[in-house]
């Protein structure tokens, strides 16, 4: 524990704050679910019962550890070791499962019957629906009508893991307006349900508690890296909207001399652009007008579509442990094809941020170890990018 | 308890010990007819008035809020424009406005509470900051005389109601369901529920909110709150019918609460 405590990604305050980020702004009728959510994610994260049974379920059934993967022929391009943590290869796809099998299990503890969940992508409703007809829970996944139009095939997805899934009209009609939608449900009904946010963002505790559930990737990222080079890669890279996968790997480099960089679509910049606001039960950077209205993110990513950031994303930028600078989407859409034609993997467009940054920064980086979170697979984005190449 | 009360709570604690059941109708700032809406709702028998200051999301109302605060806000309201229509409105009873905590603490929690001194309001209701959250607010509040209306819910266990209703001044909002804004068919049992556990441990006027639909249901309401706000009810029948037709709604819940 002396480690975790002066690591420069330990527990948030009594407030629920990473330095002045964080915190619980949610409805009074919320408040009572999200100090019991606290205290009962802290009794099960202490208690070797628990632990040993996501474990288990981390292993046997989303497939953990997931392996690293050197990009050999890209690498000698670029001029870099280029390395990635394949998280595309988790089962349903993506990092996501790695969090929801921790919140539903947790969820179970609680007595919870059924989960609400919001999604971008999909994945992250993907993954939720998985682990709800995995653990016998009713599932409901709320997604903007955008999403819903341009990922259909994870729709689909969901529907036959047997969740319903609701399309939401309002506002901008992303992410950003199924979480509005996903609370408003679960002020209805917090009392039989749990809200399986998908991110590292939302009231405390969930940017911790999710944080905690992600750190896997880079404790297990870490050991990797010593065991195969012997030594910490020296750049670390991520896609980063909400920011679990970012969070997930930077957990684990955050106490080296590794530098840090979460990347953010140019049309979403919550650290780039954004102002500290509140919105979602949190206080971090978010992309506002100058009343404080929240203002629409754009990106070709459904999963990055998203007007904030984690609040430990706030706090890294704000101490200068992480940098996120932005791609454009002409530059994810190199990113993407570039992967696919030099190392035959299809990344999903939200990792595409995270190569794209890679290839645009590599001239600077000549000679060095870069390790990148390729937190999802690219055939929910085969469809889009057939349009988009067409 | 405060050692002196808000102008906004003297005010409404007298009119409850007279015995008057007090309304407290909703109007979307910057919505058609706004304004004309509030003159007609103090016209007809409101005691106070809350004003929505609209907001791109609106996480604890339901689709008839939201639906008047996006009209407000792609017809260009801003909290500027709202309190200079506020300032020109010369109604004779309290105002108050109900705000997402993001516009407080965009504009800075000394220079909002200044904002809405200087157009003449007395307090605010902020759903989305909790007890624990609402300190520096409520300092800047406090320190110019306005009232923060804390909202209480159905989910707080005992100990905490105290706490809450000691922070709050003008009134307590009392939380009518477990959910969002919006008409119901009937009244949640939670309303009367939550109000007789208020009134059982503070002084403050209980007023519930949230789910009380039409004037039968305020009058259920009242049979143990002191009194009611009138929210989705009366913005559908601004959109629906303009400000006359809030006025007639107004006046038909007046006449029910008097009854009792």
């Amino acid at each position: 524990m002396s480690i975790a405590e002066k690591s420069m990604m330990s527990d948030p305050s009594e407030s629920g704050r990473f330095g002045e980020f964080g915190g619980r702004f949610v409805p009074e009728t919320l408040v009572p679910a999200c100090e019991e959510l606290e205290v009962s994610f802290r009794q099960a994260w202490a208690d070797p019962i628990f632990r040993a049974e996501l474990n288990q379920a981390l292993k046997e059934y989303a497939g953990r550890p997931s392996m690293l993967t050197e990009c050999y022929q890209l690498g000698s391009k670029l001029g870099i070791r280029l390395v990635l943590k394949r998280e595309d290869l988790n089962h349903t796809g993506s990092h996501k499962i790695n969090n929801v099998l921790g919140q539903v299990l947790l969820a179970k503890r609680m007595g919870k019957k059924r989960i609400v969940a919001e999604t971008g992508a999909g994945q992250h409703g993907v993954a939720a629906a998985t682990a709800a007809a995995l653990m016998g829970l009713e599932c409901k996944v709320y997604m903007g009508a955008v999403d819903v139009e341009r990922q259909s095939l994870n729709v689909f997805r969901m529907k036959l893991l047997g969740a319903e899934v609701e399309a939401v009209h309002s506002g901008s009609r992303t992410l950003k307006d199924a979480v509005n939608e996903a609370m408003r449900d679960w002020v209805a009904s917090v009392e039989s349900t749990h809200y399986c946010l998908g991110s590292v963002m939302g009231p405390h505790p969930y940017p911790w508690m999710v944080r905690e559930f992600h750190r896997v990737i880079g404790t297990e990222a870490r050991e990797q890296c010593l065991e195969r080079y012997g030594q910490d890669p020296d750049v670390v890279v991520a896609c980063v909207g909400g920011g679990s996968n970012a969070i997930g790997i930077f957990s684990g480099f955050v106490d080296t001399k590794a530098r840090l960089i979460g990347v953010e679509p140019a049309g979403g910049a919550a650290v780039g652009r954004g102002q500290p606001g509140v919105v979602h039960g949190m206080r971090s950077y978010l992309m506002q007008d100058e009343y404080g209205q929240v203002q629409e993110a754009h990106s070709i990513s459904a999963g990055l579509d998203y007007p904030g950031v984690g609040p430990e994303h706030s706090y890294l930028a704000s101490i200068g442990r992480a940098e996120y600078p932005t791609v454009t989407d002409p530059e994810v859409i190199a990113g993407f094809q570039l992967l696919a034609k030099t190392e035959g993997i299809i990344p999903a467009l939200e990792c595409a941020h995270a190569l794209a940054w890679i290839s645009r920064e590599a001239p600077n980086m000549q000679g060095q170890t870069v390790l990148m979170n390729l937190s999802g697979r690219g055939d929910k984005d085969v469809a889009q990018m057939m349009d988009v190449l067409s | 308890m405060p050692t002196t009360l808000t102008t906004l709570e003297t005010e409404l604690r007298a009119k409850r010990d007279a015995g008057r059941k007090l309304l407290v109708p909703y109007v979307t700032g910057g919505l058609v007819g706004w304004t004309d809406a509030i003159r007609a709702a103090a016209a007809h028998g409101a005691d106070c008035i809350e004003i929505g200051l609209p907001f791109s999301d609106p996480v604890m109302d339901g689709p008839i809020i939201q639906q008047a605060s996006q009209r407000a806000l792609d017809d260009g309201a801003t909290p500027v424009s709202i309190f200079e229509g506020v300032r020109t409105l010369d109604v004779g009873i309290p105002l108050v406005v109900m705000c997402y905590y993001n516009t407080v603490h965009h504009a800075g929690h000394e220079r909002f509470a200044a904002q809405l001194v200087q157009a003449g309001i007395s307090g605010a209701i902020i759903p989305d900051l909790p007890l624990e959250e609402s300190a520096l607010w409520c300092q800047a509040a406090d320190d110019v005389g306005l009232s923060t209306i804390m909202l209480a819910a159905p989910t707080a266990p005992d100990e905490r109601l105290p706490r809450v209703c000691a922070r709050a001044r003008g009134f307590v909002y009392s939380v009518g369901l477990l959910g969002v804004t919006g008409e119901r068919t009937t009244l949640a049992s939670t309303a009367t529920e939550l109000a007789r556990r208020l009134k059982q441990v503070t002084d403050v006027p209980v007023i519930v909110g949230v789910g009380v639909s039409n004037s039968a249901q305020a009058v259920e309401a009242c049979r143990v709150a002191d009194g009611v706000v009138q929210g989705a009810s009366v913005v559908r029948r601004l959109m629906e019918g303009g400000p006359d037709a809030v006025g007639e709604y107004v006046a038909e819940v007046r006449q029910a609460l008097d009854t009792l």
